[in-house]
């Protein structure tokens, strides 16, 4: 396991490398830099400043720094807003976006696998045509046009719920809602096929055989080995919950990553582009690394399999 | 020298064989004694009842009758084999006994099982569960996939007995120990800690075994316990039912098709057709005199070493569609002495000898003045 572990971190380490050297090349491909505007500077001005953000060295040399930076985790300071390093920006907006996120993938597990489990419990019952229906609607409406929706009916036309920012739980409620309905509907139904396909097998008559209550039976002996593929597609659904926060975080105004990521783009402010993408992408691979993790948990055999492969 | 040494050695002689004879005697009783443990005695004491079982269900195409009428005693400490090829009820007649009939589709329709008196098919889901796995346990098919993947061995063989009995953690584990042991596990400590797919398939099944004995049923229904096993673990599983019956005196429902373990492990057989029960009787009365000729069929279509010569007989025809199922005897259309009247009304039940029964026409008086002819 020990080993499994630390190749599984070898090769975190890889693909952020990867990522990063990726996001470098597609960087300075894009044309333009920082200082490219309409309003003229002077010259010299413009020269300083290049050298003072390293530019006017040649792309290796940039390379190099960049990597350094990756390593030592300083990106300086953002070219636009000169008196903000990047390290502040994430510091300050990562959390909020943070506290978004996990909030969304909480909820949207959570609500999906009990979704889940009752339409399987209930199949084609009520129950499982109003779940799968509803999640038909989750899967295909696209959690823009639901935040706009929830705007307009919940905030505005109703006035239960505030429409914007990010100051109360009560602020929570919309863009969660908004963001969470995809997933949960996508785990929900997932949860189901699976679900339904556990209850034939033969263990789940076992344990009915034992005589066990039935709620024992689904929380045991069903559901766990039912979440197998929910935490498959958990990797995915992370990083497109977390790219989603973007979208949400613009129509809520709420001031997480998603903005500084979106300008420091149009911006060409390569230390912000720089910061933001390899501190998200490390997340997100370090996310991937622990839903690897959990798989090992919840099923015992991919453990020994492992454990094999370290002999 | 006299006679005074004669009368000694005399005397000594006779003393010697005083002690031979007590000797003798001795080993008498012995040897009745071990006679007496391993000849089975089954007791005229009913555990299970019967009577009359229709089980029938609802699906798109219609109505099945999976079971029609099926009725049987089972005594204590007795094993009782029920036969007949896929599809004739054996499976849902025992899942019926055990409450595990899908409600819906499935339905009890009519008849009565009792367990030691007391009816089974009018207990609530609740009270059901009450005698599941405590009086009445089951036996899966496939040991593969009896077992739950992501529960290690330990805890699926306590769970039963905290479920139903007020025990601590550790009187668990103790009484999960025994078990593995009475099934024949080698260092079951160890082994409790273990996942299903760290064991072989012979394994599994003794610990399906002893998952389903953990909690000292009296009635245990194995359906086609050794079907899923290679023929050597066939034997050994089938020699552990033998002892775990002789030291526990469980009754055991046997469902299989295999005449093999019949004639190894059965005290009597019940054949069934078509969702009834045509012939049942003691296992000889059943091997050496079956009246019925699905019976006869059955038996000749099994390969037997004895008879080299000889050819398989298959039993042509294939079994009755039980959406519709026939009036008369339902084997009619497969039977090699069918009669007019088979066809039209269904034979009564005939009893031959005290244990021994059939439903079929052939034993009418008139059919066999018929055949006589």
């Amino acid at each position: 396991m020990l080993k499994y572990t630390l190749k599984r971190f070898v090769m975190m380490i890889a693909t952020i490398l990867i990522i990063a050297t990726l996001t470098f090349v597609l960087m300075h491909s894009i044309p333009g830099s920082p200082f490219n505007e309409e309003r003229t500077t002077n010259e010299a001005i413009q020269e300083n400043l290049e050298r003072f953000y390293k530019l006017d060295q040649p792309l290796p040399v940039q390379y190099a720094y960049y990597l350094k930076s990756i390593v030592t985790f300083d990106f300086g300071p953002s070219i636009k807003k000169p008196n903000e390093s990047v390290n502040e920006l994430l510091a300050r907006g990562f959390p909020i976006s943070f506290e978004l996120g996990m909030t969304t993938i909480l909820v949207a597990v959570i609500s999906g696998i009990l979704l889940g489990t009752f339409a399987a419990l209930r199949h084609n019952g009520v129950i499982d045509y109003a779940a799968m229906t509803f999640a038909v609607f989750g899967i295909s409406i696209p959690n823009f046009v639901l935040a706009t929706l929830l705007i307009q009916k919940l905030a505005v036309d109703w006035n239960i719920l505030p429409p914007a920012t990010w100051s109360s739980p009560l602020h929570m409620i919309l863009p969660v809602a908004a963001l969470a309905t995809g997933p949960m509907a996508i785990i929900a139904r997932l949860t189901r096929s699976s679900m339904l396909e556990v209850l034939t097998q033969d263990y789940i008559k076992m344990a009915r055989a034992k005589g066990l209550s039935p709620f024992r039976i689904i929380a045991r002996h069903a559901l766990r080995n039912a979440l197998m593929p929910v935490v498959t597609i958990m990797g995915t659904m992370l990083a497109g919950i977390l790219t989603g926060t973007f979208v949400i975080e613009k129509i809520f105004a709420i001031p997480g990553m998603g903005k500084y990521f979106v300008e420091s783009i149009n911006n060409r402010d390569y230390p912000v582009i720089m910061g933001t993408t390899v501190f998200y992408s490390s997340f997100l691979v370090f996310m991937l690394f622990l839903v690897d993790i959990v798989y090992g948990f919840l099923d015992p055999r991919i453990k020994l399999h492992k454990k094999e492969g370290e002999a | 020298m006299n006679n005074e040494q004669q009368l000694a050695a005399v005397k000594e002689m006779e003393r010697e064989k005083q002690l031979d004879a007590e000797r003798s005697e001795q080993e008498l009783v012995n040897v009745k004694q071990t006679v007496q443990k391993h000849r089975k005695v089954v007791s005229t004491e009913k555990v299970l009842e019967v009577e009359n079982l229709h089980v029938s269900f609802t699906t798109f195409g219609g109505t099945v009758q999976a079971v029609r009428g099926v009725s049987f005693d089972l005594y204590k400490g007795e094993t009782l084999a029920i036969v007949g090829e896929s599809g004739c009820g054996k499976s849902v007649t025992s899942n019926a006994i055990m409450g595990l009939i899908p409600q819906p589709p499935g339905r009890i329709s009519d008849g009565k099982v009792q367990f030691k008196g007391r009816e089974l098919t009018t207990l609530t889901k609740k009270e059901l569960r009450k005698i599941q796995g405590v009086d009445i346990s089951m036996i899966f098919q496939d040991p593969m996939t009896a077992l739950n993947p992501t529960l290690t061995i330990g805890e699926q063989l306590m769970e039963g007995v905290r479920t139903h009995f007020k025990v601590s953690k550790s009187e668990a584990k103790e009484k999960a120990l025994a078990m593995l042991n009475l099934v024949g596990i080698p260092n079951p400590a160890e082994r409790l800690k273990q996942y299903p797919h760290q064991f072989s398939g012979g394994m599994r099944q003794r610990i399906v075994i002893a998952i389903a004995l953990i909690c000292e049923p009296e009635l245990l229904i194995a359906d086609e316990p050794t079907t899923a096993l290679d023929v050597t673990i066939q034997a050994q599983i089938l020699e552990l039912f033998e002892e775990i019956q002789a030291k526990t005196g469980v009754s055991i429902v046997l469902i299989t098709h295999d005449l093999g373990v019949v004639a190894k492990i059965a005290d009597r057989i019940a054949v069934m057709y078509a969702g009834k029960i045509i012939e049942i009787g003691d296992k000889r009365e059943i091997f050496y005199t079956p009246q019925h000729p699905y019976t006869q069929g059955l038996l000749n279509s099994v390969p037997r070493l004895d008879l080299l010569e000889e050819e398989l007989q298959p039993i042509d025809g294939t079994p009755p569609d039980l959406f519709a199922p026939p009036k008369g005897c339902p084997f009619t259309a497969r039977c090699p002495f069918a009669m007019t009247v088979c066809e039209h009304v269904h034979p009564a039940t005939t009893t031959l000898t005290k244990t021994h029964a059939v439903d079929c026409w052939l034993q009418d008086e008139r059919a066999k003045q018929l055949w006589e002819a």
